[in-house]
């Protein structure tokens, strides 16, 4: 393990995983390696795939195909050895009602062979970290979403796992919530934790990865970091436009400066290397063909436009 | 290393059920009447000898006892969500079936203890411990293992699970040799008695408390292990191949 260390930094490595039920082919071909101590985001519309890779990288559903290693075991072979170091949030708030925080945390610690006295200190830092340490006594089915969310955190963080696996840990929560859970997310990262996390909040992959995998059909579309991928973006800009009268058909990517043209509803999204000057273009040609803009805009190049320029490109 | 693993993770998930859906005042109620329902439906007001019928009673209360609470736990704890989150643990599907059936296992034989006291109470039977202690772990094993497995199938709901289990387990007493004692049975009828675990624990307890039986011994407890391991290997097959189903 030393030796595969030294060789690469990556404790998460993904191989060709392949899913498929029935009909859907829920994961198709996908890899990717997440380094130490990174948080790793996989970022993706509803129905992506992100639960079911998550399911296949913690050892819940066999891939059709494909391997996980993590920290150099394989996943399939030793499972019980990979899952003592994990910490696993399923997307589903999924902790026992009848049991209390304390009592739901003394349960997880157990199953790594913790001792209770050490699970209890632990519980107790966890609890007060994730603001619900006077409700450690009381009964969980009175809990909120949010308040239920953070001591299912508190039972993925009680056997201090080496790489942390959160599926939509903010998903439905509250402003105050989500703003303390990506607190805490941070500072496991610190802690030296390494941390694969699901999302299909853009701003939340922007704000806490290091890396970013775009999925979508269980594809991956592109993989790293935020500022890279706007920045290939910013490369091939898109200008915006619509006019009082439609252009006769085809006469928009004669224009110069043009690299291809979409007609989305009323209006036309004109992807070029330099939108200052497809603009005066555009406007030469408005003259020409006596028609007026009644829309023009140069998009940006926010995470959003990337990811949703890469997740329509299968459609 | 493995093997601790292994056997803390199927303990812990034994307790955690004991807790979380054995210790419930309507379950420990409910299975504390249940064999006094038994014994006001099937014996109150007949011409029955109660000294003869009672093993019989007390099968019947194991069988069901043991089998009650197992089928609905999975169904429960992936409707709550709880059963991801479980596997997620350093745990196989195996400790996962395991402690569900020690779990059902060891309330059933808790139940039956007291059962059988009330049962020596009103009648003198010369008791034959080592083979009626080593029939109560079985039978419950058995039983416990068929609820188990009937948590198995795809469905969602629990209340179908309730139904569908209660269509498998009723029939399997009605053919048991409990009403009629095997040898009074047609050819038919004893042929189908042959193929429900719980014949063969009568037959066990008949001989421990009454000291009578129609099969050999040896026959039941091999017969009782052999539902046990076609059981416990159906279950951990279709526990495989349902277990993300309804997630
Ligand atoms: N157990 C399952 N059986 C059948 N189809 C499934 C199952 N789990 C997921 N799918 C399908 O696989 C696709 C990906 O699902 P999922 O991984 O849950 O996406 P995401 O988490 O990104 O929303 C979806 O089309 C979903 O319907
Ligand atoms: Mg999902």
């Amino acid at each position: 393990m030393q030796e595969q260390n030294a060789i690469s930094m990556s404790i998460v490595k993904v191989n060709n995983l392949k899913k498929t039920f029935q009909e859907t082919r829920a994961v198709d071909n996908v890899s990717f390696s997440v380094k130490k101590e990174e948080i790793f985001g996989f970022l993706g519309p509803n129905g992506a795939g992100k639960t079911t890779t998550l399911r296949m990288l913690t050892g819940l559903l066999k891939p059709d195909r494909g391997t996980v290693h993590i920290n150099g075991w394989n996943i399939d072979k030793d499972p019980l050895k990979v899952k003592m170091k994990l910490g696993v949030i399923p997307e589903v708030s999924n902790i026992y009602k009848d049991l209390t925080p304390l009592q739901n945390i003394l349960l997880a610690g157990r199953f790594y062979g913790i001792k209770r006295s050490t699970i209890t200190g632990k519980a107790e830092q966890l609890l007060q970290r994730l603001g619900i340490y006077e409700q450690k006594d009381q009964p969980v089915s009175e809990f909120s979403k949010g308040m239920r969310q953070k001591v299912s955190i508190a039972c993925a963080l009680i056997n201090n796992a080496e790489v942390l696996f959160l599926d939509e840990p903010t998903a439905g929560l509250d402003v105050h919530s989500r703003k303390l859970i990506r607190e805490v997310i941070l500072e496991m990262k610190k802690t030296g934790v390494t941390i694969f996390l699901t999302t299909h909040d853009i701003e939340e992959a922007n704000q806490l990865c290091e890396q970013i995998a775009i999925i979508n059909r269980g594809r991956i579309a592109a993989i790293d970091t935020p500022e890279n991928l706007k920045r290939i973006f910013k490369e091939s800009c898109a200008v915006e436009v619509s006019f009082d009268r439609m252009p006769p058909p085809d006469s928009l990517s004669q224009i110069e400066e043009t690299k291809h043209v979409e007609k989305r509803g009323d209006k036309f999204r004109i992807t070029t290397a330099s939108p200052d000057r497809l603009i005066k273009h555009l406007a030469s040609f408005a003259e020409k063909e006596n028609i007026a803009f009644t829309h023009l805009a140069v998009l940006g190049t926010s995470l959003e436009e990337v990811f949703l320029t890469l997740t329509e490109e299968g459609k | 290393m493995s093997y601790t693993i292994l056997a803390r993770s199927t303990f812990l998930v034994t307790e955690k059920n004991i807790r979380i859906y054995y210790n419930k005042p309507p379950v420990i109620i409910f299975g504390l009447l249940f064999p006094f329902f038994l014994f006001l439906s099937f014996f109150m007001g007949r011409e029955l000898d109660l000294f003869f019928f009672f093993p019989g009673l007390l099968a019947m209360s194991l069988f069901f006892t043991s089998s009650s609470v197992g089928p609905l736990i999975t169904p429960w704890e992936k409707q709550a969500g709880t059963y991801e989150r479980l596997l997620s643990y350093p745990v196989t599907i195996n400790t996962i079936i395991m402690g569900d059936i020690l779990a059902g296992m060891m309330f059933g034989i808790c139940i039956n203890i007291l059962v059988t006291l009330v049962g020596l109470i009103y009648f003198t039977y010369p008791l034959q411990l080592l083979i009626f202690i080593p029939a109560l772990f079985l039978g419950s094993f058995c039983f416990s293992t068929l609820g188990v497995l009937l948590a198995s199938p795809a469905v969602r709901s629990p209340s179908q699970v309730m139904m569908f289990s209660s269509l498998i387990r009723f029939p399997l007493i009605f053919i048991s040799g409990i009403f009629i004692p095997l040898n009074e049975l047609g050819e038919v009828a004893r042929a189908l008695s042959y193929i429900s675990p719980v014949t063969y624990f009568v037959d066990l307890l008949n001989y421990s408390l009454t000291g009578q039986h129609h099969l050999p011994l040896l026959m039941n407890f091999c017969a009782l292990l052999a539902f046990s391991a076609l059981f416990l290997s159906l279950a951990n097959s279709f526990h495989r191949k349902n277990h993300l189903k309804g997630l």
